[in-house]
């Protein structure tokens, strides 16, 4: 029991040192402040890393979340601002143009046996592109909606606030998690990062599953898109580049099996936050430069993927003995 | 016992027939299965019997006859639709899920939900239910992968049955099993059966078929020989079936030779490693076969990878011609002409997408290093005249060594090491998983390779196979060699008895 869940505790367990450390160094950590600040600043990265995860347990990868979040940015600035599109109907609109895009790759993937690394990466460059298309300006979002709902927030004890962007993200980590562990869905997910052969066999559905994964990935990194853009107010071509390797790293990191099969949606949470509390602790540190966070993302990673590495070598020796 | 002929007709196949480029794979194929019985399906390699379960089960198109189930005819799409019409496959490598949970792997498509939601609670309770009544008590939480092979096996029967199979096919299901393990399993066989599930069960064991099958149905070159209830079927006659001739005596008993005296060729004194064998003495002298026999997880593979420097002895010292030697890798050993055919051929031994030829010369070719490249010309050579040698049965060399019988892979792997003119085999199951008529071959090969002064270490599971060819057999018993038997001593009853000793 406890060995099934040993990635994730050790993902708990580094997020809980780290956390102390900051503390001991800065008392101010443990205000809801800080706390508050660290679910906003990370809420559009942990929303795309949960339809990662669902990609990553299914054997797959889908490098094109960063281009999709920023084509979101650029595609809601242009139709708000130029066209004076209703904002609720432009999100809805984004929404179902990024499930199409996803629910095409995923086709694209089962149906032609392409691996997901290649197709992803055409629609990496094919959502990136389509950002410039549409303009190559920042532009700013000025609608009166986005101002109401920045402004929704709770305020916690202690004077931080639960943003309305930080609850979104928790709401589909809850949902990430449901969907994850307690519905047919996925269960089929984990079958096929398992063997994709043998659920086959089984009668797993996998050319729907695949197109799901796929789906949901594009959709979540749309609505990440629309969270940035509260978070920014603006839409720019190249915002979000290089967001799929955080993400990957914060799925990784959160003790997900980067083949596939094995991890958690709530150890992708820990991973998020185990990098905001790098980022934020760099902040405060004040001298350090900001690309010390990569550098340790970086060390972490390798850390986490060896020892990974070491857990299943150890179960494979436990198991023939 | 019931004569099963009165049971009524479940699967009825007439005149099936598949072909496949350059073979003809199954030819007017007949086979009945009777509600309530056990069907064993057996025939050398190539004698088609993948074939006629792939047809059956809808992985390959059949090119005529019909197929009846329950007098209905059927004709499944893939494996998941020959599953719903009520036919049930185990591969002996189990095709499950090892990272998904007992339960998940038995109720996956169908767990039971409320309001979209999967009831584990629930799913759990019938699945633990569900493998109570196959005996095993087991936590169906824990993911598939922390359960023994056995009981993954029985997780297999136990979903194919219970998604309403009729019949139930199993590939040889007890190939990595143990003896208990093939009791228990034998055990479930004949409760299934009390049942009316009708059974085929494809073996290489003789034994398991006598010990459990009503029925068998031999095929051999894609044709029927025959089908015939098991009680009056002599032994000696079943093979012959197979064989298609009658067995000759040498095959199974090996000329009596004077023993083998001189210097020992290899040496190991004291050599183990902890956790994996026990310290143990072994020496070979040329032209010497010595045997490792033991049940499974004995420590014969561990002593073959130790002396193949695969793993690395922490204990003792290796020799060659009296020399101590350096055998701290497959390298080593392969410089020191040393050969080594694995246990498990198709992931260690040979190379599926390479042709036959680049299989044959892989090991000569990284002895001389890749920048000393084989001419073709030479390439050609060697395989053709190991072709020819060994008696590998294929249209040419540059076919893929995948597409090949397991037989005549072994052979080929065989071919790799022999090319390299080594001085010291090991052999570990060169026989498994291989029809009798080319076992009886390779245990014909391994004779021939001794007189030509070469040491050979065979391991082997058959213990009459082992005693006819060694000329010392080491037992091995929890990881340790127990005993060394020579000369007379070298029977199936005295291993059985060294083994079972305490």
């Amino acid at each position: 029991m406890i060995r099934r869940h040993l990635p994730v505790l050790i993902t708990l367990a580094v997020f809980i040192a780290g956390y102390l450390i900051c503390l001991a160094q800065f008392p101010s950590f443990a205000s809801t402040r800080v706390i508050g600040n660290l679910l906003t600043d990370n809420a559009f990265l942990g929303i795309v890393a949960v339809g990662m995860t669902f990609v990553i347990l299914s054997g797959g990868i889908d490098l094109s979340v960063g281009s999709v979040i920023a084509f979101t940015g650029v595609f809601l600035a242009v139709v708000i601002e130029r066209y004076g599109l209703n904002p609720y109907l432009a999100f809805i609109l984004i929404l179902g143009l990024a499930a199409l895009f996803g629910a095409a790759m995923g086709f694209l993937i089962h149906a032609f046996q392409i691996p997901a690394f290649i197709v992803t990466l055409a629609g990496m460059f094919l959502a990136r592109g389509l950002c410039f298309v549409l303009t190559t300006d920042s532009i700013p979002i000025n609608a009166p909606a986005y101002g109401q709902i920045t402004d929704i927030s709770f305020t916690l004890p202690g004077g931080g606030r639960l943003t309305f962007i930080a609850i979104v993200m928790l709401l589909t980590f809850a949902a990430g998690i449901v969907l994850a562990h307690f519905t047919r869905f996925g269960a089929n997910v984990y079958a096929l990062g398992g063997n994709r052969n043998s659920a086959e066999l089984m009668g797993v559905p996998v050319g729907k599953t695949t197109i799901r994964i796929y789906m949901l990935s594009s959709l979540l990194a749309a609505l990440a898109g629309i969270v940035f853009s509260f978070y920014t107010s603006a839409g720019y071509s190249l915002a979000a580049t290089g967001v799929e390797l955080d993400t990957i790293a914060a799925v990784v990191i959160g003790g997900t099996l980067l083949t596939g099969g094995y991890g958690t949606i709530i150890g992708t949470l820990v991973g998020v936050l185990i990098q905001g509390l790098i980022q934020t602790y760099i902040t405060f540190e004040g001298t350090l430069s900001s690309w010390w966070t990569k550098i340790a993302i970086g060390a972490l990673l390798f850390a986490f993927i060896v020892l990974q590495r070491g857990l299943s070598a150890a179960s494979v020796r436990s198991r023939s003995n | 016992m019931q004569p099963v002929t009165e049971q009524p007709q479940l699967l009825e196949i007439r005149g099936l027939t598949k072909g496949f480029p350059g073979v003809q794979a199954l030819a007017q194929v007949d086979f009945t299965l009777h509600a309530g019985e056990i069907h064993g399906l057996l025939g050398e390699n190539g004698a088609g019997k993948s074939t006629l379960i792939k047809v059956l089960t809808g992985v390959f198109r059949r090119d005529a006859g019909t197929i009846r189930l329950e007098g209905k005819e059927v004709s499944a799409r893939d494996p998941a639709d020959a599953l719903s019409l009520g036919i049930g496959t185990v591969y002996q490598e189990v095709n499950l899920l090892p990272n998904l949970s007992v339960a998940e792997n038995l109720f996956i498509g169908r767990q039971p939900h409320r309001f979209g939601l999967v009831r584990t609670g629930e799913m759990r309770r019938r699945a633990a239910e569900l493998l109570t009544g196959y005996g095993l008590d087991i936590d169906v939480a824990n993911p598939l992968s922390s359960y023994s092979v056995a009981i993954q096996q029985i997780v297999a029967i136990a979903r194919a049955v219970d998604l309403s199979a009729k019949v139930l096919i199993l590939d040889e299901p007890t190939a990595s099993l143990d003896a208990q393990e093939v009791e228990t399993l034998f055990g479930i066989l004949n409760r299934l059966k009390s049942r009316g599930i009708g059974i085929v069960f494809v073996t290489h064991f003789l034994d398991q078929v006598y010990a459990v099958c009503d029925r068998i149905t031999v095929l051999r070159n894609g044709r029927l020989v025959g089908s015939r209830p098991i009680a009056e079927l002599p032994r000696i006659e079943l093979v012959s079936m197979m064989l298609g001739r009658e067995l000759a005596a040498e095959a199974l008993h090996r000329n009596q030779r004077p023993a083998v005296s001189g210097e020992p060729l290899v040496a190991f004194k004291n050599y183990g490693k902890s956790r994996l064998i026990e310290p143990f003495d072994l020496a070979l002298r040329p032209g010497e076969v010595v045997g490792l026999a033991g049940l499974l997880g004995s420590g014969r593979t561990e002593t073959a990878k130790l002396v193949f420097g695969i793993e690395r002895a922490d204990s003792g010292q290796a020799f060659v011609d009296g020399k101590a030697v350096r055998l701290a890798s497959p390298r080593d050993a392969a410089r020191l002409r040393f050969g080594f055919t694995p246990e498990d051929r198709k992931t260690e031994g040979i190379v599926a997408e390479l042709s036959i030829r680049e299989n044959i010369i892989l090991a000569l070719q990284a002895q001389r290093g890749w920048l000393h490249k084989i001419p073709r010309a030479k390439q050609d050579e060697i395989a053709n005249r190991f072709i020819k040698l060994l008696d590998i049965r294929t249209p040419d060399a540059e076919k893929p060594i995948g597409l090949l019988s397991g037989g005549n892979q072994q052979k080929a792997l065989l071919a790799r090491w022999l090319a390299t003119e080594p001085r010291f085999l090991i052999l570990d199951e060169p026989t498994r998983g291989i029809d009798v008529g080319a076992h009886a071959e390779i245990i014909r090969l391994i004779e021939r390779l001794c007189e030509d002064g070469l040491a050979l270490l065979v391991i082997s599971s058959e213990l009459e196979e082992i005693a006819s060819y060694s000329d010392r057999v080491v037992v091995l018993r929890d990881r340790r060699h127990v005993r060394e038997l020579s000369g007379n001593e070298v029977s199936a009853d005295t291993i059985m008895t060294t083994i079972a000793s305490h």
